[in-house]
């Protein structure tokens, strides 16, 4: 049976993707109990039902590279809040409660690392930083990350985790979505490959930029994936949305990514896909 | 008319009633007197435009939109129609013409100018059709070695169901790697409205120009206050906060060039719009004539890779 037409609880608001505190969590989609420990060893899929917790980029270093190779590259760059955007806060009040709550220092980690003993520059988006994000910082840390793979001729991928651009650098952000896929131009020019990875959600400015020029494009069972969001789509067709609509199955039946991969699976396909572009 | 235009149609309205009148009373002197009020009330009230007042002049029903450049800025314009794949857009328009006897293939949305039109044009909506029939004129400009000028107008790419089937990020995605590649010269115009992916999906070029009414962001400012304030009414403040104007965003770097519109707005003197446009295509192109493709190339990544604004610690 298809993964949604298994419960309506898993298409319903992502935010119960979370991983939630505490040693027992419940699976938003079968309701299983899960012992915390059990569900880190298991990739963070509910055993019983194979329910993607939503995860970030520590995570997925943990479960792609080989152990001790990863060296998380460009910590420092910051934004500058250009346009000092304000609405009901600062938008560098919402930077600085980022940082603190996510543990992470922006949308995007970016680094070097190995899999299966071939070197790989890597990115992967944070979700609980400003719902994944899209600007100037994450635009700068892609591009340079896209360099670092052309110079050093290896394979270059990105997990995506992202609402779309970075609504307080508006025009800025926007403008992220050209340079992150100019770099990828070069990077095609070039023959490096370009492996984009979409997990839930990936929507928005980044699905409309880097997300969809993957040589290879490969989405987590489950993930929605697509330009607008469900909501606004509903607000303007004026009706309910089929079930699955904008699935990870739902883009591969329209034919907008390679494959689904369950994330257990997912560095052994890598290991693959990289040996067919490099070896 | 707008809101905030409203006292100046006021005062139009007793100039007239004074004209009716002077048929049996010479009032010339004060007829004279109030018209020079009129045009010192509409400098003053466009002098200092907010952000909003912007974004509804951009919007203004009577402003000048794709179609009406392509009949008066360019010569022997012959639409291209359909993505030789699933269909034609109607809400994005394109096709081969002349820029002062040079050969140029331009591209823009296409909003309506009434309900009925405005239907068949889906509001300036495109769907992955109209940014695939762009691609492909894209690669049919390169192959002859023909400039390539877009029009941008468009409240947003279309969220619909079908858009979404056939893969709208995918469409647009796509574009913006193209443009960025491509050996022939672009300039982009931001005519009117420039919102989101929609806008960038025909955006990358050598040159960003920008109407002074035009406005150009992210997101719509109703869409923006529906987001962050969790309400529709705070699109004025959403408006300003999103520094979506030409000013705001040649300031950083964004955009180029700003063009002047007629006091009042474009929608008060198509022809100047016109004229305004010309002169700065022409004068924009005359200088990218001059770089090799490959330079033109290089220049424009590197143009994009300087977007943004961020330090290292």
């Amino acid at each position: 049976m298809a993964w949604f037409l298994r419960s309506k609880k898993n298409i319903q608001d992502s935010v119960q993707r979370e991983m939630p505190d505490g040693l027992w969590t419940k699976c938003p989609s079968c309701g299983e109990v899960i012992y915390k420990n059990e569900l880190e060893e298991n990739f963070y899929l509910c055993h019983k039902c194979s329910f993607h917790f939503r995860i970030g980029s520590k995570e997925y270093i943990d479960i792609l590279f080989d152990e001790n190779t990863f060296s998380e590259t460009n910590t420092n760059i910051r934004s500058t809040d250009p346009l000092k955007f304000v609405d009901s806060k600062t938008y560098t009040s919402r930077i600085d409660a980022a940082y603190k709550t996510s543990g992470v220092d922006e949308a995007l980690t970016t680094g070097i690392g190995q899999i299966a003993g071939r070197t790989v520059s890597f990115g992967c988006m944070n979700f609980n930083f400003i719902g994944g994000s899209m600007g100037s910082v994450v635009g700068e840390k892609f591009f340079i990350a896209a360099k670092y793979a052309l110079e050093n001729k290896t394979p270059f991928i990105i997990i995506s985790a992202t609402g779309g651009a970075r609504m307080q650098e508006a025009a800025l952000s926007l403008m992220q979505m050209a340079k992150t896929s100019a770099i990828l131009s070069v990077l095609a020019e070039q023959g490096i490959p370009f492996i984009s990875i979409l997990t839930d959600p990936t929507t928005g400015g980044v699905s409309a930029s880097y997300g969809m020029l993957g040589d290879i494009i490969i989405a987590e069972p489950g993930a929605l994936i697509g330009f607008a969001g469900p909501r606004v789509i509903e607000q303007t067709i004026k009706r309910k949305l089929p079930e699955g609509f904008q699935r990870a199955e739902f883009v591969l039946e329209h034919g907008f990514v390679d494959f689904v991969a369950q994330r257990n699976e997912l560095r052994n396909i890598i290991i693959k896909v990289i040996d067919w572009f490099m070896a | 008319m707008l809101e905030f235009e409203k006292p100046i149609s006021e005062l139009e309205k007793k100039v007239d009633e004074m004209r009716q009148l002077s048929t049996t009373v010479d009032l010339s002197d004060s007829i004279h007197e109030l018209e020079k009020k009129v045009e010192e009330l509409r400098e003053s009230i466009y002098r200092d435009l907010t952000p909003w007042q912007r974004v509804q002049i951009a919007r203004h029903p009577e402003r000048p939109i794709t179609s009406d450049y392509l009949a008066n800025v360019f010569t022997d314009f012959i639409e291209l129609h359909g993505d030789r794949s699933i269909g034609d857009d109607p809400a994005i328009i394109g096709g081969m013409g002349k820029l002062e006897g040079q050969p140029v293939m331009i591209i823009g949305h296409q909003k309506g100018r009434d309900t009925k039109s405005n239907v068949k044009r889906n509001f300036g909506m495109a769907n992955p059709q109209g940014y695939r029939k762009a691609n492909r004129l894209f690669h049919l400009a390169e192959k002859f070695k023909r400039p390539i000028i877009t029009l941008l107008d468009t409240p947003g790419a279309y969220p619909g169901i079908e858009a979404e089937e056939r893969g709208q990020a995918e469409a647009i995605a796509k574009n913006l790697l193209q443009m960025a590649s491509l050996k022939v010269p672009i300039i982009v115009v931001i005519i009117g409205e420039g919102a989101s992916g929609g806008a960038i999906g025909l955006g990358v070029g050598d040159r960003i120009l920008m109407f002074e009414n035009a406005w150009y962001s992210v997101i719509s400012p109703e869409s923006c206050s529906s987001i962050l304030w969790r309400s529709w009414d705070f699109k004025e403040q959403a408006a300003t906060a999103l520094k979506l104007t030409a000013m705001d965003l040649k300031e950083v770097n964004v955009i180029d060039k700003i063009l002047p519109e007629p006091i009042g707005g474009g929608h008060r003197d198509h022809n100047q719009m016109f004229a305004t446009l010309k002169s700065a295509l022409i004068a924009e192109l005359t200088e990218l004539n001059k770089i090799p493709a490959d330079k033109l190339v290089d220049q424009r990544r590197e143009k994009f890779y300087n977007m943004g604004s961020w330090i290292t610690k």
